[in-house]
């Protein structure tokens, strides 16, 4: 056997060992109900703002600190704690992906992603709004 | 319906256009594939010249499309719906290039355009290998000019048509029932380019990845022309410049995106290893990997085989980034990627017919690849060329698994996985082993001999090099202060490693310019890049691990925060006018200003004071209006720039409150009991107490916290109770004030008198709550030397691609 043929098989074989230890370590995402069921465990949480509850955030008091309820398909809810400043366009959102905890019944948010219709994307129903408004 | 107001002229005519760019780029395919199979001379030539004319044909029809679309923005068009969709009057002309490429339309066309333009210097430079390769790319066109054509095939929409108009889009809108619609107010301007492209990197940094995507498939044309030819080994020669210029063309198309995010996203560094940010680099290792197997075969005539394979998969993988970018499947977990639309099923199509061909091509024809039996001697440079380029490419693989995996298996398997909990880390912690083993041997390799090297000469050569490096090195992991803590001794070892590799890669190229080349810069490209390289790779490797947040607020949080976090939280709240500790800089928030044209966006002006130096400076990062009818707005960060760092800072939230506040804070120097007067009522220091042990703060040990207790009585007789405080951490002091915003107060507890025992409170009222900005300021130690290794990297290809074609001319010749 040569030395290359060698060195390929040890390579390979460390890159299949690095993705199987990835694969282990993956997270899910979850929705409120199925991730109170892994409380303390890290998920990401789809859901979306639910607008009928207070959204609470002072910048002047704290600007790492943002609660507000979430609300996935299944029309549950959580408490939101997320310890960071509001993303702009916050209460536009459309959808979050929430990445962090369930914690004594809340969920302690590390960081999210966005889907806005405004970041990046267009969004037909949105851009159809803005056609049938009058003004 | 008889429309009014309508420019309908050059929405057909770009139709047209797109519809006969499809058909000349089919007929030069079919030509140029049977001038390539002809039997006799004759016949070639005039397939060739059929081909040559409808490749032309259909580079002009490319041009003009654009040129329309163009022109349909730049005159604010607003019937069509690219014009409405993507741009609005308000913007400055040096941005309707990005509106054509915020569209898929547009980046599709910016390909096929490079594609264009690469095709054209083929035809007249490549000789012989023109047919073959020209049908490869032809192949390409027709395949990219199908993503813009927009038709349909009964209930199947090929491709996006960029000349729609608005009413054709949203066919059932109210508004189209008048025949003078566009006299409406909503089609009189468009909806704007999303805020976040508006920056000057967007106009040229896609442009230039494009034609490092483009540029692929020249190597990758080569190579299935060889395989198709049989011809295996007359390319290898004539396909190197293009290779270094795609892989030095495509680093550098990477690296602009990479500054653009740093200026102007807000997640405060250049490379989040983002899935679309992944989707280029892979492609990218992989092409360089497959540029050193070439030289490795044009010197010894080893790696021919890998070196198809790297080609194969290079083009590949740019096809699948297209797919994994605008297939919408990276949408959880991607910021940057497009919205789904209906053009999986034509994405996976396209991946598909390169694919299957070239795979077919490659495994029928690889037992008659020439290679060498005999081995290679471990102390040859071909040899570890090799390793190199294995790891390049086994790191390209696992990033792309990494990247790909979770949504492509979701999708299958209908399961629900996601990227780790620390998806960036799970990258790191590889890669960072990556950039050891590359930094090493891209230090030892110029010193190693083709075929075999004495160890006399290599260990003499290598050996003044590498104790520079060593001492270099030991200097910076001594006192460079990295202290990487984060993620365990392990990784900061790994870190120091690191540094050494690149370091090392860094002082042995060049040396070698000298001590190997004898001076000679001419033939110095190769080291030069790998200068370059290591350089950018000291650049990442230290401002990532030395990043450091000024604004933290260091565990300090008020009471009504249920649960105290122990992280460092990255965003601190500024009032205006009070002078804020941030690390080595007093920091104020000064005012804001909407300066520009159409006051969309809105500038704050932050004063920074150097606490030793007494240096001054002011950054403006500033807040956009988000566009597309949204409301709110986006940080865009500003920095300051210095030779060895960089302060960079962003607005995460500020207050809404558009009323000029002119109220500044009152200094009072009061001692225990004393009384204080404001406008709407009086305030009593009840007592300072140091360390107290009922604070709503939270005290590190070894930290001092000094609290000062005001007790407020207002005229209306409401009572309130204030607790401004002062942090010591070390030497290093921080003030945290209170803020009673129903009485518009803001209350700072800046000194203690230690011979007298006064304090000085400050006092500010407003009419409004007091104006804030929360800050996000990091500073990034050397950030410039990933941006100077970027262009010495890019410096070094650019010598390399010149002194090939040279090479080439004179054996021509």
């Amino acid at each position: 056997m040569k030395k290359t043929h060698i060195a390929i098989l040890v390579l390979i074989a460390a890159a299949i060992g690095v993705l199987i230890s990835f694969t282990g370590n993956l997270s899910t995402y979850e929705t409120v109900a199925s991730a109170r069921q892994k409380e303390g465990k890290f998920v990401r949480l789809i859901a979306k703002v639910d607008k009928t509850q207070p959204i609470e955030y002072d910048a002047a008091k704290n600007p790492n600190y943002l609660v507000f309820t979430a609300i996935d398909t299944l029309g549950n809810t959580t408490r939101v704690v997320f310890y960071n400043s509001k993303p702009p366009d916050f209460e536009k959102s459309e959808r979050l992906v929430l990445n962090g905890k369930m914690k004594n019944g809340q969920f302690e948010c590390k960081d999210m992603l966005m889907k806005c219709p405004s970041k990046y994307k267009d969004d037909p129903n949105v851009a159809k709004k803005n056609l049938t408004i009058t003004n | 319906m008889n429309f009014i107001g309508e420019h309908i002229l050059p929405g057909s005519l770009g139709h047209f256009l797109t519809v006969f760019s499809f058909v000349a780029s089919l007929i030069a395919t079919i030509a140029y594939f049977k001038s390539a199979n002809a039997k006799s001379a004759d016949i070639a030539v005039s397939w060739k010249r059929l081909a040559r004319i409808s490749f032309i044909a259909e580079c002009v029809s490319v041009f003009s499309i654009f040129i329309i679309i163009y022109y349909i923005i730049s005159t604010h068009k607003f019937e069509y719906l690219y014009a409405w969709n993507h741009s609005n009057r308000e913007l400055s002309a040096k941005y309707l290039f990005s509106c054509i490429w915020e569209a898929q339309e547009g980046s599709f066309l910016l390909w096929t355009i490079w594609h264009c333009v690469l095709g054209l210097i083929l035809m007249f430079r490549s000789g012989k290998w023109e047919a073959p390769v020209m049908t490869v790319i032809s192949f390409a066109q027709v395949c990219l000019a199908t993503m813009i054509i927009g038709l349909y095939f009964g209930s199947t929409k090929i491709g996006i048509n960029p000349f729609l108009l608005v009413r054709q889009y949203f066919q059932d809108a109210p508004i189209f029932n008048s025949a003078d619609y566009l006299s409406l107010p909503q089609m009189k301007n468009g909806q704007g380019l999303n805020q976040l492209l508006q920056n000057y990197w967007m106009v040229i940094h896609p442009p230039i990845l494009f034609l490092g995507f483009a540029s692929t498939i020249v190597p990758f044309a080569y190579a299935m022309a060889g395989l198709w030819k049989k011809d295996f080994t007359g390319w290898t020669k004539v396909a190197l410049p293009w290779t270094l210029f795609s892989a030095g063309i495509l680093g550098l198309g990477i690296m602009m995106g990479a500054a653009w995010a740093y200026e102007s996203l807000t997640f405060g560094g250049f490379w989040a290893w983002d899935p679309v940010e992944n989707a280029s680099l892979v492609p990218w290792l992989v092409m360089v990997a497959g540029l050193h197997t070439l030289v490795i075969y044009n010197s010894t005539g080893h790696s021919l085989r890998a070196t198809y394979l790297f080609f194969i998969v290079s083009f590949f993988l740019i096809l699948f980034s297209t797919f994994l970018t605008r297939s919408g499947i990276l949408g959880d977990s991607s910021v940057h990627a497009f919205v789904e639309n209906d053009m999986n099923l034509q994405l996976i199509s396209l991946m598909a017919v390169f694919l299957i061909p070239a795979t077919i091509l490659f495994a029928s024809r690889f037992k008659k690849i020439p290679h060498i039996v005999k081995e290679e001697s471990s102390y040859s440079r071909e040899f570890w060329m090799f390793i190199g380029a294995l790891v390049l490419f086994l790191a390209a693989l696992v990033i792309t698994w990494q990247t790909s995996f979770t949504p492509i298996y979701n999708k299958i398997a209908g399961k629900t996985t996601a990227a780790p909990e620390d998806p960036e880390f799970a990258y790191n912690k590889i890669q960072i082993f990556v950039v050891v083993v590359l930094g090493v041997l891209t230090a030892i390799g110029q010193y190693l001999k083709y075929k075999d090297t004495t160890r006399g000469y290599f260990i003499k050569k290598i050996g003044l090099p590498f104790i520079i490096a060593l001492v270099l090195s030991l200097l910076i992991s001594f006192f460079g202060g990295i202290n990487f803590y984060k993620h365990g001794a392990g990784f900061l070892g790994a870190i120091h490693l690191a540094i050494f590799a690149s370091v090392y890669a860094i002082v042995a190229n060049a040396y070698y310019i000298w001590g190997g080349l004898n001076g000679k810069l001419k033939a110095a490209g190769a080291s030069i890049a790998h200068v370059g390289f290591g350089l950018m790779l000291l650049g990442i490797l230290i401002s990532s691990a030395k990043k450091d947040v000024l604004s933290k607020n260091n565990g300090i949080l008020l009471a009504f925060d249920p649960s105290q976090k122990q992280d460092p939280m990255e965003n601190m709240t500024l009032p205006k006018g009070l002078r804020t500790d941030m690390g080595n800089y007093w920091v104020t928030y000064d005012n804001k200003d909407s300066a520009n044209e159409y006051g969309n966006i809105t500038y704050f002006k932050i004063n920074f004071e150097q606490k030793k130096t007494g240096e001054k400076f002011s950054l403006y990062p500033n807040f956009i209006k988000a566009t597309k009818g949204q409301q709110g707005a986006s940080g865009n960060p500003d920095s300051r720039h210095y030779w060895d760092k960089d302060i960079f800072s962003y607005v995460s939230a500020s207050s809404a409150d558009d009323v000029n506040d002119t109220a500044q804070f009152k200094k009072y120097t009061v001692k225990v009991k004393d009384t204080i007067f404001y406008s709407k009522g009086y305030m009593i220091l009840n007592d300072v107490s140091l360390n107290p042990t009922n604070t709503k703060h939270k005290i590190n040990p070894n930290d001092t916290l000094i609290v000062a207790d005001l007790s407020i009585v207002a005229n209306d007789s409401m009572k309130y109770r204030s607790t401004p405080a002062i942090y010591w951490k070390g030497v290093n002091s921080r003030l945290i004030f209170d803020t009673i915003f129903a009485q518009d107060l803001a209350i700072g507890f800046t000194s203690v008198e230690n011979s007298t025992h006064a304090v000085e409170i400050q006092v500010k009222e407003s009419a409004k709550m007091v104006p804030f900005v929360s800050l996000k300021v990091y500073e990034f130690p050397h950030i410039n030397l990933l941006w100077t290794g970027t262009i010495v990297m890019v410096i070094g290809f650019a010598m390399s691609v010149r002194r090939r074609l040279s090479i080439i001319r004179a054996s021509a010749a």
